[in-house]
């Protein structure tokens, strides 16, 4: 495939829930090694638009196009292939509570890549060091803190290989001293070259990493850029209003 | 120390008796537990029709008395040309009933399992089945074990029905040997404590079982 050529394509995603619409008329394209941000007041559609991508949410119109091909939402093989190949980090983690970081990790490459045990616990053995837990493989989720618990499901996405990388709110539901830790294994992800689509309110990913912003309000994509461009100070962007009042907030909490 | 020809002849058929009712209790227990997964899980995930059908086993099951159901199977069942055996008639009511009550223990820690699970599942590419059978199924056991374990302590007790089919276990030898003497509080006293002992193995049995599905945590957040 072409460099430039879009790994992703996302084309009028609408979703209602009821008389709701959630998302409305979204499309946007994410090319490979690329890495877009989605910003904006809560309520906006950030992570209604993620689960959309991988149809844990499905869509009511739209399509979306993986590696130049178009999913079809009605075709169950078709969302379990999508699904494999974008990876996704929640806000809660949901790594599964009756089994060890380890067998978190193994357990999808076994029942869904169909990996030998063997294969499979050599590989994500590696994914754990990768993420600095390679002495933590015999513990279960109870015995990790929050930090750790999001780089283990890290680790487990990227064990799958994923084209994509989706991360809602990675850091949102830890304690501020254990952002840290998860800041810097997206940043290390970041610098080999993942492809990633994140929605965060952190703003050392904002501003550090995206390449491009892209900020939503009522269901719609309303503002897009990169950061240099929205984030300069003086800037009238909404976007550069809510980092401002993102910051404001650090400082107080700080 | 010699027993008395009557403390012998007791003793005799409550042995007999009490290898009658391990054979009963043990398959009933184990098809049991396993037709409570799987009704349990089909009433809380199928799509309406199977849900339906399980809904319905699971009320009747839990609506008519155990005397009902077995008396169906061993008296009733000859009447459309199906001849079961006093001890197979038993066990399959047994298992049935007791398949009946799991489903609800099941279904209940089923649903307590937070929605997350399935979603990080579901994210990595498992199938519906696949994360039911993986992830959701060996968690909710792990919740669900104490009531099941509860369920087995009756079922070894209501075993004491399977006499009323002619199937003749330990309540049954001692009924016999009861009229025949017309004994009955020490026949019946010393049944009692042979059901005693029964439930406290079964209990010792469900401790290890539940010390070794322990896992740290779980089912405390």
């Amino acid at each position: 495939m072409n460099e430039s050529s879009p790994i992703l394509r996302v084309n009028n995603i609408t979703k209602s829930f009821g008389d709701n619409t959630i998302l409305n008329d979204v499309s946007f394209e994410l090319v490979k090694g690329e890495i877009k941000v989605l910003i904006g007041p809560s309520g906006g559609g950030k992570s209604t638009l993620l689960q959309c991508i991988n149809c844990l949410v499905v869509p009511d119109s739209g399509d979306i196009k993986l590696e130049d091909e178009q999913i079809d939402f009605s075709s169950k093989q078709d969302l379990y292939s999508l699904r494999q190949r974008v990876g996704m980090i929640f806000q809660d983690f949901n790594l599964f509570d009756h089994l060890t970081a380890l067998d978190n990790i193994t357990i999808a490459l076994r029942k869904v890549k169909k990996i030998s045990k063997k294969e499979a616990v050599k590989r994500a053995r590696l994914e754990l060091e990768q993420v600095g837990l390679g002495d933590k493989e015999k513990l279960y989720p109870a015995q990790l803190s929050g930090g750790q618990k999001q780089r283990v499901a890290i680790a487990r996405a990227l064990a799958m290989d994923p084209k994509i990388l989706m991360l809602d709110e990675p850091t949102s539901a830890l304690d501020p001293e254990l952002i840290g830790e998860v800041i810097a294994v997206i940043k290390s992800l970041a610098h080999k070259g993942m492809t990633m689509i994140m929605a965060t309110h952190q703003i050392s990913l904002i501003s550090g990493l995206a390449d491009e912003i892209l900020f939503m309000e009522k269901g719609k994509i309303v503002e897009q850029g990169p950061p240099s461009l929205l984030l300069t100070s003086g800037n009238s962007s909404k976007s550069q209003g809510f980092c401002d009042r993102l910051n404001e907030l650090s400082e107080v909490e700080g | 120390m010699e027993f008395s020809p009557f403390y012998q002849e007791l003793i005799t058929s409550l042995n007999r008796g009490l290898m009658m009712s391990i054979a009963l209790i043990i398959p009933s227990v184990i098809g049991g537990v396993l037709i409570g997964i799987l009704a349990g899980a089909t009433r809380t995930f199928g799509n309406p029709f199977v849900r339906k059908t399980a809904d319905t086993y699971a009320a009747i099951f839990r609506g008519t008395p155990l005397v009902v159901q077995l008396f169906v199977l061993y008296f009733g069942l000859p009447n459309v040309g199906i001849y079961l055996s006093p001890y197979v008639a038993a066990v399959v009511g047994f298992t049935l009933c007791s398949g009946a009550y799991q489903s609800e223990y099941i279904r209940g820690a089923l649903l307590s399992i937070k929605r997350g699970q399935y979603l990080g599942a579901q994210a990595l590419g498992f199938t519906t089945f696949q994360a039911i059978f993986w992830i959701i199924v060996p968690q909710a056991v792990r919740r669900a074990i104490h009531g099941c374990g509860n369920e087995i302590i009756y079922l070894i007790k209501y075993s004491s029905l399977a006499f009323i089919v002619t199937c003749i276990e330990l309540t049954g030898e001692g009924k016999t040997i009861a009229t025949e003497y017309f004994r009955f509080t020490e026949v019946f006293t010393i049944i009692g404590l042979y059901y005693l002992a029964l439930v406290t193995v079964a209990i010792f049995i469900l401790k290890k079982i539940e010390q070794r599905l322990y896992v740290p945590g779980f089912g405390h957040s």
